[in-house]
């Protein structure tokens, strides 16, 4: 019995205390009632916040916990961190809009807490079951908050949906697990990767690895598993569409290039090929699908399928470099991607909720300083230097490069050229059309306060990138031993 | 040895018996009810195994939980079983073929098993010898020491479920009367009753 002592626990802090603080604001909801679901929300920033503290603060050296199967390295900081941060910026969101929405129930930012914590686990996951059980609880808590406005059609059958696919894709993910389990031996991804090393049942566990590469894909909606991700977006009420876009993705991407570049180093040739088709599909899909949206949730939800693609391209060359840019690329896509539902939130005209683009039209005469904040983040998803959506794609492609692969990296500059179409064209709608409704006054401050920061950080990440290039090379090395 | 071989076969017959009166029983609660009854003599197998930890949890989750679910389901839809079993002969070439094919792959799997003489030792927690502890021991030593972080965490996608099946379906419904035991026994004379001065041949 000598697995496991309080003192490892330290590794662990930040779940830790995630955990227990989100089950106490559980039990102040329960007594205080939806009257302090304002309340309940801020404390979660707060809790959100001080847990980012902790990830950066206190795990300094990089430790394991719990018998191996929890590790804490840079990678893990790395990525939690940014998981924190988005899953803050989602809960300032939706503060004032589920109040507005009329469906501010005090489980609502608990769920954002929980679904945290399973993506803090999947993260950190150094063993198959921890994998799983992390994956879990992220996706069990996101599949109610899709289904959050149960009254709404749209949003039960979104949570509906979500939930039945998301259960077919996590069957496919155990299968795979089970395979590997039964070839390798172990479900600790440092046993795998010593098994793997040897050569012996590497054809039975490429097998799983196919089906675990398949679940995974489905969480970060690559094509072609993709499906769910326009409808569910959609659907959802727009605050939680945004937590979708933002901390699920990142902790999903972080999973998915942990278990990769992880246990299944040994096979990197052989998943290469997989995922250089997801990536291939990915960014076709995300660029001509699009084109022809007119609602901008589905817009966004093509754009995130590209965006993964892009991402994919970085994993794809199974290199410290690609994952450098794979994570740089998280960090942009996460302040571009809050900056832009910021954005969407704002869109209200006569104190209802509106999500076509045609809404848009004439924003730069009515609303200036909005359309130049959606400008900015536009012209950065569509890849044009200075901002710095430009500098995420340079790093992925400059890796596949860098790997030997020409056809992939200019196949990603072709997909990006085709998706710029659609990211200018909402520029175009905002400054030479002609006004449609001028959109209501802003909810509260939360979201011009997002608005301001995440479009100061697109714009001027240029001007002094060092330090975060620096923490994304140190989280990829620790990746990459020796 | 005899006694033992005999509850052995009066427990396995009566799975197997209990099993067939599942699909062909002709109401669906006897259905839910046979599929009981072959659980509780599973139970008693795995006894015999000495499984005593799965004994218990067939019988706690799958009866008390699992199957009282089903009775629920069966009791509360109106599925119209009758319906449902048309053309049962029609599909039965079909289904029998495939129970053969099922069969038979089952046969070639089992007669070339084969496992990897390091296998065993691969084990992420061995098993102790039956003899030193009971199975339930045993796994109660692993779960809440080596497992502990699993276990924990299982215990919070329960907590989500929990808080996600009130989210979608509990709604506070206005007019429901219900008793509120402190209203009710702090109500006085004043509150309840009203004297009114009726007058004399003319009614209320």
């Amino acid at each position: 019995m000598t697995t496991w002592i309080p003192s490892q626990m330290t590794a662990a802090l930040p779940e830790v205390f995630l955990a227990i603080a989100t089950m106490a604001l559980l039990m102040i909801g329960a007594y205080r009632g939806n009257s302090h679901t304002r309340t309940i929300g801020w404390f979660a920033v707060a809790v959100l916040l001080v847990a980012g503290g902790l990830v950066a603060g206190t795990a300094a050296s990089p430790g394991s916990a719990f018998g191996g199967m929890f590790v804490a390295d840079t990678f893990a900081r790395f990525a939690k961190f940014l998981v924190l941060i988005g899953s803050a910026l989602a809960v300032v969101l939706s503060v004032a809009y589920i109040e507005r929405e009329e469906m501010a129930r005090f489980e609502y930012p608990i769920l954002f807490l929980f679904a945290t914590i399973g993506m803090m686990m999947m993260i950190s996951a150094n063993d198959l079951i921890a994998l799983y059980v992390g994956l879990e609880l992220q996706s069990l808590a996101l599949y109610v908050a899709a289904a959050f406005r149960r009254d709404s059609l749209r949003s039960s059958e979104a949570g509906l949906k979500y939930f039945v696919l998301g259960a077919l894709s996590s069957g496919m993910l155990l299968y795979g697990a089970s395979l590997v389990y039964g070839f390798a031996g172990t479900t600790s991804f440092t046993g795998i990767a010593k098994v793997l090393a040897t050569g012996t049942g590497n054809t039975g566990a490429l097998v799983g690895l196919v089906f675990i590469t398949a679940g995974l894909a489905f969480k970060v909606s690559a094509v072609p598993f993709h499906m769910w991700t326009p409808d569910v977006y959609e659907g959802a009420p727009t605050s939680v569409t945004a937590f979708f876009a933002i901390a699920p993705k990142i902790a999903a991407m972080a999973l998915f290039i942990r278990v990769l570049v992880g246990p299944f180093a040994p096979l990197t040739a052989q998943w290469q090929q997989v995922v250089v088709f997801l990536a291939v599909l990915s960014m076709a899909l995300g660029a001509f699908a699009a084109i022809n949206q007119t609602n901008i949730k589905r817009l966004m939800a093509y754009s995130s399928i590209g965006n993964v693609g892009y991402m994919l391209v970085g994993l794809a060359a199974g290199t410290e470099a690609g994952v450098r840019g794979v994570l740089i690329y998280l960090l942009i896509y996460l302040a571009m991607t809050a900056g832009t539902f910021a954005c969407i939130l704002a869109m209200r005209v006569h104190g209802r909720a509106v999500e076509e683009l045609d809404d848009l039209k004439g924003l730069g005469r009515t609303r200036p300083a909005m359309a130049l904040a959606l400008a900015v983040f536009m012209f950065s998803m569509a890849g044009i230097p200075p901002l710095a959506g430009f500098f995420g794609k340079l790093y992925v492609f400059l890796a596949a490069v860098q790997a030997g692969m020409y056809v992939l990296a200019v196949f990603g500059v072709l997909a990006s050229v085709v998706a710029a179409f659609y990211y200018l064209r909402i520029v175009k709608l905002m400054y030479f059309d002609e006004p449609a409704d001028t959109f209501d006054r802003l909810l509260g401050r939360e979201i011009g306060v997002v608005l301001t920061v995440t479009g100061l950080f697109i714009a001027f990440f240029f001007v002094f990138p060092a330090p975060m290039l620096a923490a994304a090379s140190a989280a990829a090395k620790s990746l990459f031993p020796g | 040895m005899i006694l033992q071989a005999a509850a052995f076969y009066l427990f396995a017959s009566i799975v197997i018996a209990a099993g067939v009166m599942v699909i062909a029983s002709r109401n669906p609660v006897h259905s839910v009810l046979f599929l009981i009854l072959a659980f509780f003599n599973a139970a008693g197998l795995f006894v015999f195994m000495g499984a005593e930890f799965l004994a218990f949890i067939l019988v706690i989750v799958y009866v008390g939980a699992v199957a009282v679910l089903f009775l629920f389901v069966v009791m509360m839809l109106n599925i119209n079983f009758a319906e449902l079993r048309q053309g049962f002969l029609q599909y039965l070439p079909v289904g029998m073929l495939v129970g053969v094919i099922l069969l038979v792959e089952l046969v070639f799997i089992i007669g070339t098993w084969v496992t990897a003489p390091e296998a065993a030792g691969l084990l992420a927690a061995k098993t102790p010898a039956l003899a030193e502890v009971t199975n339930t021991e045993a796994l109660g030593r692993v779960l809440y020491t080596k497992y502990v972080y699993l276990f924990q965490a299982a215990g919070l996608v329960l907590l989500v479920a929990m808080v996600g099946a009130i989210v979608l379906t509990l709604r506070a419904r206005p007019g429901v009367k219900r008793q509120k035991v402190f209203d009710q026994i702090s109500r006085t004379r004043d509150d309840a009753v009203e004297v009114k001065d009726v007058p004399v041949g003319k009614g209320v």
